[in-house]
Order: C-alpha cells, then structure tokens, then sequence
C-alpha cells in the first residue's frame, strides 16, 4: 500500500475512534442526569470516561502520526486511569459519611450494616 | 510498610525514580540524554524531598499471567463500558445498585490497591470503601441485574483479585490466600 | 465537506450535548457532591474536545494542555470530596427573587423589632435611674455625680434615634443595587 493509502486508513480509523469517545462522552452526560441517586452518577462520571477517553486519544494519535506528542498522550491515558478510580472512591467515601446516600434505592447495603455494627460495639464498649 | 531510617533512603525507591524519570521523559516526547537525566534529578528531588512509606514488593512478575491480567481487563473494560451506556442510555429504565462487602483473601497493601483500582476501573463496580486492617472492600454495583446478580459481582471482584496475585505474587503469597498457581498445579495439588 | 469533516461535526455534536446534560446535572444536583462529579464531566469533555480540534488541525502543541486538564479535574474532585461537609436538605436549592426579597424583608423585621426592644429597656433603666436617686441621695456618693449623669442619658437616646443601623444602610439604596 502506497503512502497515501495508509494516511487514508489511519484518517479513517481515526475517525471510527473520535466517534466512539464522543458517543462515550455523550453516555456520561446522559447517565450523570438520568441516573437516581449520588453513587450510581459517580459510575456515570467515570466509567464511560476512561473508555471513551483512550479511544479520543488513540483517535488524535492516529491524526498526528509521529512526534514526541504521542507519547505524552499515553501518559494523558496512564494518568486518568490512575487517577478516576481514587476521585470516584472519594467522593463515594464523602457520600456516605455526610448522609448523602439514599438507603432506599440500594438492594442490599452492607457498608452501612457494617457501620452501624461498629458503632453500636464502641457504644457497648463505652464505660457508663 | 518499613519505617526503618536506613530503608528510606533514595536507593530502595529506584523503582519510583526510574518511573518518574520515566513519566518526565514522555512529557517532553523525545529521548534525550538531557531529559534523562533531568527526569533522573528531578525524581530523586521529590523522593527524597517528599517522603511516602516505601510500598513492599515481595513477589516476582510472571509474564504470562502479567498478559492474562492485562488482556482481561482490556476485554473487561470494553465489553463493561458498553454496558454502562446501554443501561444510560436505555429508555424508562433506572439501575437497581447494591453495596457489598468483599472479604479480600491477601494480606498486602499493595495487592488491595491493584485489586481497588482495577475493579474500579471495570465499570459496573466501583469501590466505596477499603478497610487496610480487615481486607475489606466495599463495592458499589451500579445495576444488580447487567452484573448477573449481588454474588456473580462478589465473585467477580475474587477473581479479579486472583488474576493480580497470579500476576504478581510469589508463590508463597498465593498459598497463603488458598490459590494455585496453575490448572497444572491444581490437578498436581488434587493429585 | 469530506466525510472526515462530517465525523468531525457529529463529534462536536455529541460532546456538547454530553457537557450540556453534565452542567443541568450540576445546576439540580441536590448536594455538593454530585455537582462535583457534573464539573469532572464537563472537564472530561473539554479534554475530548481539545483533543478533536487537535485531531483536526494537526496540532501537536496542544497536548500538554491535556495532560495538565487530566491532573486539575482529578485534583478538584478529590479535594471537594475531602472537604465536603454535612448539607441540610433545601440549603443547595437556588432561591428565587420572591424568596430572597421575603427572606430579607424577615430579617429586618427582626432586626427592628430586636432594636426598639432595645431602645424601651434603655429608656425604661435610665426611668428607673432618675426616679431612685432622690430616694437614695444620702446613701450614694454625693451630689455631684448625680447632676452630670441627668444630660447623659438625653443625648444617649437622641443618639440612638439618628444612629444608622451598621447591618443595613437604608432600604431604598439596597432595592436599587439588587
């Protein structure tokens, strides 16, 4: 294959990639406004993002094809997956200790099963 | 965690410098002897400037399993990704999720964090709570329904912790949390 | 228009629409939490969105911007969750120009009525004071001090009639700055 047939592949792939990231981008947005309560959004915020956000990229790394930017986009990559499962823990963590959480939505809860068990043995515990 | 004076000094973190001269390198794009280096200065700089508790390593990594993990969770990311936007983006219907507890069966920090991250990252799960002392992970499942049920999720967060200490553990690690190694160690343990 | 271009619209498309939904998310979003999570939406879809214009034009220079986008929409979400406290319930809501026109009108009722409470003790303390000296005035500390207390009092509570409330600065002027 010629020069100009491998451009127009990666153009092409490129595209397919920038069009599943966007479709992604737009599942996040729909989840975050649909979605019932505090922890199911945080699944929306983060999930279809790292997904959506390697295909943005590996769609821009096809565009540019060479040079030293490449590199710094699997880094982008490397980083947000490092870094959404620690904010989404986070606020997960925020969510349940400030009574964000709707008990009622959840089928089974066992965290806060597990919470108020502790709290009741440090009340047992407690000298009266 | 060593919090012995002589275990924090700059040689037992090779692996952080080399990483974060590592991460340098990329920033910049191309690999030169001056962002080696720098990279180099610079990562021995926030090691030492910016002390952490230095991660123990005991095991070694098998390459194999190393790819089963990766490829796993590859395989895993995508097909999980598109569930959570079907479920988004499916018309009058709201996901029923569940909190559940997870008894993890290794005893490291850092298999609890791999094992934290990685379920997280698979979507449909995220992780809500991590008790270090207890080995305890509490997952949030977004839809009790798409993951196949509250038990499939329990054992899928196992065996996704089993995937990480086949990749990284040494074998005295693995027997430790109940594995084996292989489907040949396993027939030659039954044997 | 290539088909190229073509994708590139619906992209855009897609993105905006996404960002949109995020930022509705963060004006109804009951707690500070889930209008943190909104915000790492709408900074994820920037980053997707530099990172089209950059596939568009070619632009290799804008990638450090991705890179710094990435670490600042973690950082954010990471510290509010840190920081984040108990709400009560109804404080988040966004109140209308009813609401707040009541809700001042009240505490400046409140305020008013506090101070001619105020003003009918003092006046009621200095009666008491100028009606127990005569009953006194062997008793106490002589005569001289008595007198001088007489005018004080007068310009106290001329004082306190002109004296401009520090809380508020007249009604009028406020209705206008709002």
């Amino acid at each position: 294959m010629t020069q100009d047939q491998w451009t127009t592949v990666a153009d092409v792939a490129s595209a397919v990639c920038l069009l599943g990231g966007a479709f992604f981008a737009l599942a996040a947005g729909v989840g975050a406004v649909r979605f019932p309560d505090l922890l199911s959004r945080m699944h929306a915020a983060t999930k279809p993002q790292v997904l959506g956000l390697v295909l943005v990229l590996v769609g821009l790394a096809l565009r540019l094809r060479e040079g030293g930017a490449v590199w710094a986009l699997v880094l982008v990559a490397v980083f947000q997956m490092l870094t959404a499962p620690v904010a989404a823990h986070m606020v997960g963590r925020a969510g349940f200790r400030t009574g964000k959480v709707r008990q009622d939505l959840l089928v089974v809860d066992e965290l806060s099963r597990d919470l108020a068990a502790t709290r009741r043995a440090d009340d047992d515990d407690r000298p009266d | 965690m060593s919090l012995h004076p002589r275990r924090t000094g700059w040689r037992f973190q090779w692996v952080t410098i080399l990483w974060l001269t590592a991460v340098w390198v990329l920033l910049w794009g191309d690999v030169t002897w001056g962002n080696v280096v720098n990279g180099a200065l610079l990562g021995v700089l926030v090691t030492t400037g910016l002390r952490m508790t230095p991660v123990d390593f005991h095991g070694r990594v098998h390459p194999a399993a190393l790819a089963v993990l990766l490829g796993r969770f590859a395989l895993d990311l995508v097909r999980a990704s598109f569930e959570v936007s079907l479920v988004a983006l499916r018309p009058r219907y709201t996901p029923r999720g569940a909190v559940i507890c997870v008894q993890l069966r290794s005893h490291s920090d850092l298999y609890l964090t791999l094992t934290a991250e990685l379920v997280s990252l698979v979507p449909g799960s995220i992780i809500v709570e991590a008790h270090r002392l207890t080995g305890r992970l509490y997952v949030h499942v977004l839809d009790v329904e798409t993951s196949g049920g509250i038990e499939k999720a329990r054992q899928n967060v196992l065996d996704q912790e089993a995937r990480v200490l086949r990749a990284l553990g040494s074998d005295a690690e693995l027997a430790e949390a109940g594995l084996s190694r292989g489907r040949r160690a396993r027939e030659v343990a039954a044997r | 228009m290539s088909v190229f271009d073509v994708v590139v619209l619906v992209c855009a498309a897609l993105l905006t629409v996404g960002a949109t939904l995020a930022v509705i998310r963060a004006e109804r979003g009951p707690s500070m939490l889930d209008r943190t999570i909104a915000l790492d939406i709408v900074v994820t879809t920037v980053i997707a969105g530099v990172a089209l214009y950059a596939a568009v034009f070619r632009r290799a220079d804008v990638v450090p911007l991705l890179v710094v986008l990435s670490l600042v929409g973690f950082v954010g979400s990471v510290t509010v969750a840190r920081f984040a406290a108990v709400e009560p319930e109804g404080e988040g809501r966004v109140r209308t120009r009813e609401e707040v026109a009541a809700e001042e009108a009240e505490k400046r009722r409140l305020e008013q009525e506090e101070l001619a409470e105020r003003r009918a003790r003092r006046r009621a303390a200095l009666e008491a004071a100028r009606d127990a000296p005569p009953v006194e005035g062997p008793g106490a500390d002589g005569g001289t001090p008595e007198p001088a207390t007489e005018p004080v009092p007068e310009s106290a509570t001329d004082t306190v009639e002109d004296e401009p409330d520090p809380e508020h600065h007249g009604g009028p002027a406020d209705e206008e700055t709002r």
